[in-house]
């Protein structure tokens, strides 16, 4: 299957390529097993300065693990993990201070008020205070809007701003690289809108790792995206690389005339039917279909179609090509047709 | 030091956002002064004398100490504050520390809230300062060995009920051996042997106004060996 083949051979050219020097994030062949699920087998990938990341994957893919070792919490069974060339294990200091983690679910001391948990924060946090505490919070605190809950306790905050607290203390040291698993998880739609857009905001100065079940999140902030399925990683790119790699480039065909001599016609340009449609554009004298395109789609494998239809004795209605989606992907992977 | 003390202090906040450091607090002076002036014999003997008093803290730290530690490990799991924490720059001593630290201010301020039996004893008689100089240090270390092992005990589960049992149990065992000693000793070195290992004859003897090195030692040993193993734990649950 092409997608299959173009997107396992791309997370096997980043496997392969050595770390560059300017990497925030280098993990190397990560294996974790716990009893007898073998949660990683084998994760490696490197994250650029200044790069947001999707990390994604159907749930218990090793995502989470993965993180959980990125951020020091588990130590791995084999593999490293450096973040700016310091590795969590062997130099855990200087490589902890060097993350922001806003952890799943968001934990936080809710016996704290904000203004407390800050401050105590910062003191676990800060080894070298290039700027005082007062204003190291000043700053989280105006960047997350939490002005009007600063001296609340944590337990009384809204969801929304227990996130935005949550967000504050990873911010604090003013890290090079966050890692934020499912930070809009549980948020209502405003919530989320405002905090997708800070953290657009904070991806321009900081490298950031985003795991995420919600794939249009992604596709609004993610640069590129690393999928892992099963343990492995499966794929490794830009956003417009795996959505065209996760479905292959697709149209949808309409016609006026009879299925048969439609299904000939789109085997003859080397086409691959995907779905039939029955009726399109409300009447059964049509027919239509989704097709996979030839070789790399485009507009040749469009010009090709239109050219065959014109030639026969069929009436083109519609064709559109159709760009595949990170759900689309999701979905092969879910199914078993991108394997890992 | 200073990132375990930054915990220290968190950890005290949090026992007095509970009911634990209020209990705590009123729990040891009201139990011992009831127990020392209205059920034991201090009228009647007519003698300024604390070690009754004395004689009733290993008792009382058996429930007590596990109570103020039993959320210590257990809880942070519980909420997922433990991954924040390891995800902070922290060392795992530097963190085994801070919750000790944290648990031993609590019980030294509610061993200094019991200081209003001495100073009533003193009031009615003349008290032998060396004894009570001597308890209050054997509890100060009393105390730290029941916590750490309480705290040792916090980080095997989630649930702090089973964390206080546990700790119940494991004081109460340590406290057992001078009593079973006549029961289970076969021969005079094992009953010394046995005696080695409890805990309030250990105290006993410092409450006495004696402070040897081998209870120094041993309430020290205890303590460092509690924490290593609560250290463990936590770096063997990374391992996992």
């Amino acid at each position: 299957m092409m997608s299959t083949d173009s997107v396992a051979q791309h997370a096997a050219e980043s496997d392969g390529q050595s770390a560059s020097r300017d990497s925030v994030v280098e993990v190397c062949n990560l294996h974790k097993s716990f009893a007898d699920v073998h949660a990683l087998r084998g994760v490696s990938f490197d994250i650029p300065s200044g790069a947001v990341v999707g990390f994604l994957g159907p749930n218990g893919a090793g995502k989470t693990t993965a993180i959980k070792i990125l951020t020091g919490y588990l130590a791995a069974d084999h593999g490293c993990a450096k973040i700016c060339g310091h590795d969590v294990e062997t130099q855990p200091m200087q490589a902890k201070a060097l993350v922001g983690y806003l952890p799943e679910n968001n934990p936080l001391y809710l016996d704290m008020r904000v203004e407390q948990y800050l401050s105590f924060a910062w003191q676990a946090q800060c080894q070298q205070n290039a700027e005082s505490k007062s204003q190291a919070i000043d700053r989280v605190v105006c960047a997350t809007g939490l002005q009007s809950v600063y001296r609340r306790n944590i337990a009384a905050c809204s969801k929304g701003f227990r996130q935005r607290v949550g967000l504050a203390q990873a911010l604090l040291h003013d890290p090079p690289l966050l890692v934020l698993d499912e930070p809009t998880n549980g948020l209502d739609p405003l919530q989320v809108v405002e905090i997708r857009e800070l953290i657009r905001n904070l991806g321009k100065s900081k490298t950031v790792i985003l795991t995420t079940h919600v794939l249009p999140e992604v596709e609004a902030l993610a640069d590129r995206v690393v999928l892992i399925h099963q343990g492995k990683k499966v794929a490794d790119g830009s956003l417009q690389q795996l959505a065209q790699a996760g479905d292959g480039a697709q149209a949808r065909v309409v016609v006026a005339g009879t299925k048969d001599e439609l299904v000939q016609l789109l085997n003859d340009v080397g086409c691959e039917v995907v779905q039939a449609l029955n009726a399109p554009l409300g009447s059964v004298k049509n027919c239509g279909a989704i097709v996979r395109l030839p070789g790399s789609g485009g507009s040749k494998a469009l010009a090709a179609i239109s050219a065959a239809v014109a030639q026969s004795n069929l009436s083109l209605l519609e064709l559109n090509s159709q760009t595949g989606t990170l759900e689309t992907l999701f979905k092969d992977l879910q199914t078993g047709a991108v394997s890992a | 030091m200073k990132r375990a003390l930054l915990l220290a202090k968190r950890e005290c906040w949090a026992a007095f956002d509970s009911p634990v450091a209020y209990l705590v607090l009123a729990a040891l002076p009201v139990l011992t002064a009831t127990f020392f002036f209205l059920l034991g014999n201090f009228f009647a003997e007519g003698s300024a004398d604390m070690r009754a008093f004395f004689a009733l803290l290993p008792v009382v730290f058996v429930l007590i100490a596990p109570a103020i530690t039993m959320r210590m490990w257990s809880e942070e799991r519980r909420s997922g504050t433990e991954e924040l924490l390891f995800s902070y720059p922290f060392r795992v001593r530097e963190l085994v520390l801070g919750k000790f630290l944290g648990a031993w201010a609590l019980l030294a301020l509610a061993l200094v809230a019991t200081a209003w039996t001495p100073l009533t004893v003193a009031w009615l008689g003349d008290v032998d300062p060396g004894p009570m100089v001597g308890g209050y240090f054997g509890a100060l270390l009393l105390g730290a060995a029941c916590l750490s092992a309480g705290l040792f005990l916090s980080a095997l589960t989630q649930n702090q009920i089973v964390a206080w049992l546990l700790g119940v149990l494991l004081l109460a065992i340590l406290n057992l051996p001078a009593l079973l000693a006549p029961m289970l000793a076969v021969s005079p070195g094992w009953s010394q042997l046995l005696l080695a290992f409890d805990m309030n004859e250990r105290f006993s003897a410092m409450s006495r106004g004696v402070v040897s090195f081998g209870d120094l030692s041993y309430f020290v040993g205890l303590t460092v060996m509690f924490l290593c193993l609560n250290g463990l734990v936590l770096e063997r649950r990374r391992w996992r």
